[in-house]
């Protein structure tokens, strides 16, 4: 894989040279918060961002987006959502997101509307800095080695940039003279010390490899009746969740008259609903059940299947739900820790 | 970016295909018998798929739901569902007359395991609408009665109105190489001449079961799994030779949507027939 140098002042010039046909997307602010956006202007671009609110899976699966058009008779397939895009600033822990993805949309019967906008997504990678919430580490998916077209490491003088297809490598070629193939030692070790400070810098951390026992364990344990009690079954942490991929199909008509369109719309295992079926019966009517699903799918199957958990350490999650079930804090309870958690206070309030 | 996949790129797995209905008809107050044909003759004709196996059916401007097949794949050409009216997409599917246009496309699941059962004595236990998934084997094994050795059939639902297909019971009794049970709960019309009291209370009836050499095959409503299992366990049946077919809500059929997801596997994927080994190990299935 070659890596090679771009200057820092070059950056924006670059993009704006690959970017004349297909659209680019960037984090940029909103609010206090970042969010993965179509580039309208270079400046709003931001290189130091934490997590975007929504991962970029919106962009290969929107949240609403329609699968076909119909008529009196037929079913016709709409892809008009999908365009050609380059999404530039995506951290390691959401290629690795996309990655989890893949497996599952592609694998079996390959979901067209996920490959085709896969497709057409070139991935611009950015190197980022863990806050207090991250913990990719954790999960190993704070280095990243494949599933990306570029990839951009942020350092002090300049940036690197890897090259990790031969797309990748065709971008970099329309302004060959802004990349620089020589490295220098210096430059090398100031990577290598990037590197190594990175790691250091990480304030949360979670046992992943002991997970899936805990959570055979502690699965009859009334912990989850008292999360149960606190979650709202908002269905955020699903919405934020980089491989969190489950999705509704309805049919919408004007005034029930056809024609008329086939929706797709993301859904969530903590909804109410997910699990119910015609005629009222509900396989997990408890919310407790809904947020065992949510967790051993993540934590524990997933692993049975792929070696890995499919929590990728973003931290959505930890700053998302509203009353403070997340991977850490339901992690850590397992674990057996007292965490200050909204339904250890919840349950104080009510026992008082 | 990903490897691109040609060949499969070509195929929508979520496009309906045109089909027609046919004929249709009440089997209950509540449950309708659906006979389906896709358009496309060649592709009516080369529609291939095992008993137990399941297809989405679409309502335009409705919606999309799963169905089993009723029909057997030894009798190809039409497709046939009977279907309890339940949900919108069933609602809607109920108002459609005999040649209306509806979506199919399937079809899905793993369907009963077939090659396995063959040369094999099959124990068929039916509650209620369990009739419709489980009417597919029957006839499979009917149509190819020289590859089954003992055929028995337990079937029972609450009343005789509600008992689906009775009448195709009564004549598949006539060819008399299958073994034909059938019991209600209650006997509402004072013309049921046949046995009274829960599908349990026919497993007296079978005698001389081989239980190294029998499949047993059950669907009916959650509770009967309960009962109609420690039945089977008392005759010896290996719990992997106790096959059943389960329900769950499902938008893809193909492993994409999540909601038919238990453990680490799918039912519409893995599923919808599990072994009773499957269930002990497997929280959550029954």
């Amino acid at each position: 894989m070659r890596i090679l140098k771009l200057k820092k002042q070059d950056l924006f010039t670059f993009l704006e040279s690959i970017s004349k046909e297909p659209e680019l997307w960037a984090p940029q602010k909103k609010g206090d918060k970042y969010i993965f956006e179509k580039v309208e202007d270079f400046s709003k671009i931001e290189l130091q961002t934490t997590r975007t609110i929504i991962p970029p899976k919106k962009i290969m699966v929107p949240p609403v987006f329609n699968m076909f058009n119909f008529n009196e008779s037929e079913y016709y397939e709409d892809f008009s959502h999908i365009t050609k895009k380059i999404l530039f600033g995506i951290h390691a822990c959401d290629i690795h997101g996309l990655l989890t993805l893949d497996k599952l949309f592609v694998q079996e019967y390959p979901d067209p509307y996920y490959l085709k906008a896969r497709k057409n997504t070139l991935i611009l990678g950015l190197s980022c800095w863990p806050d207090e919430y991250c913990f990719c580490q954790s999960t190993r998916t704070h280095i990243i080695e494949e599933g990306y077209d570029l990839f951009f490491t942020n350092l002090e003088r300049h940036f690197l940039v890897w090259i990790g297809s031969s797309q990748g490598d065709d971008l970099v070629r329309l302004v060959p003279s802004l990349f620089d193939e020589n490295l220098t030692d210096k430059d090398i070790q100031e990577y290598i010390l990037w590197q190594a400070e990175k790691e250091k810098a990480f304030k949360t951390e979670i046992d992943f490899i002991t997970m899936p026992d805990l959570m055979e364990l502690k699965y009859n344990t009334p912990f989850w009746e008292k999360v149960g009690e606190a979650c709202l079954a908002c269905g955020s942490c699903s919405m934020v969740c980089p491989t969190c991929n489950c999705y509704n199909v309805t049919d919408k008509t004007f005034l029930g008259k056809k024609p008329g369109k086939r929706i797709r719309y993301w859904d969530s295992c903590t909804l109410p609903e997910y699990s119910e079926v015609a005629g009222g019966e509900n396989f997990r009517e408890k919310k407790s059940d809904r947020l065992k699903l949510w967790y051993t799918h993540k934590l524990q199957a997933y692993v049975s299947k792929y070696g890995k958990p499919s929590c990728v350490g973003c931290g959505r999650c930890l700053v998302t739900c509203p009353v403070g079930i997340n991977v850490k804090t339901v992690a850590k309870a397992l674990e057996g820790e007292v965490v200050d958690a909204f339904w250890n206070r919840l349950s104080k309030e009510v026992t008082k | 970016m990903i490897v691109e996949k040609k060949t499969m790129e070509q195929i929508n797995p979520f496009k309906p295909e045109p089909a027609r209905i046919v004929r249709t008809y009440y089997l209950t107050e509540d449950v309708k018998f659906f006979q389906v044909r896709l358009v496309d003759m060649d592709r009516a004709l080369s529609f291939k798929y095992k008993p137990g196996q399941f297809a989405m059916l679409s309502v335009l401007g409705v919606g999309e739901a799963p169905f089993s097949i009723s029909s057997t794949p030894s009798r190809p050409g039409l497709l046939e569902f009977c279907i309890r009216k339940a949900g919108t997409v069933t609602n809607a599917l109920f108002r459609l007359k005999e040649n209306s246009l509806i979506g199919l496309r399937g079809p899905y699941g793993n369907g009963f395991p077939i090659e396995e059962m063959k040369g094999k004595d099959i124990i068929i236990v039916v509650g209620g609408l369990g009739a419709a998934p489980l009417r597919s084997v029957l006839l499979y094994c009917l149509d190819n009665r020289d590859q089954f050795s003992r055929v028995s059939v337990l079937y029972g639902a609450r009343r005789p109105a509600e008992m689906i297909f009775r009448e195709e019971y009564f004549a598949l009794r006539e060819r008399g190489d299958l073994e034909c049970r059938l019991t209600v709960d209650r006997d509402d019309t004072g013309a049921w001449k046949e046995r009274i009291g829960v599908v349990t209370t026919l497993f007296a009836y079978l005698n001389k079961v081989k239980p190294e050499n029998t499949y047993s095959l059950v669907c009916g409503p959650p509770v009967m799994y309960k009962f109609v299992i420690k039945e089977l366990i008392k005759l010896n049946i290996p719990k992997n030779q106790i096959l059943m077919t389960l329900e769950r809500r499902m938008k893809c059929g193909i492993g994409k949507c999540g909601h038919c997801a238990i453990d680490y596997i799918y039912t519409c994927l893995d599923g919808p027939v599990f072994t009773y080994w499957n269930v002990i190990h497997m929280r959550e299935l029954i």
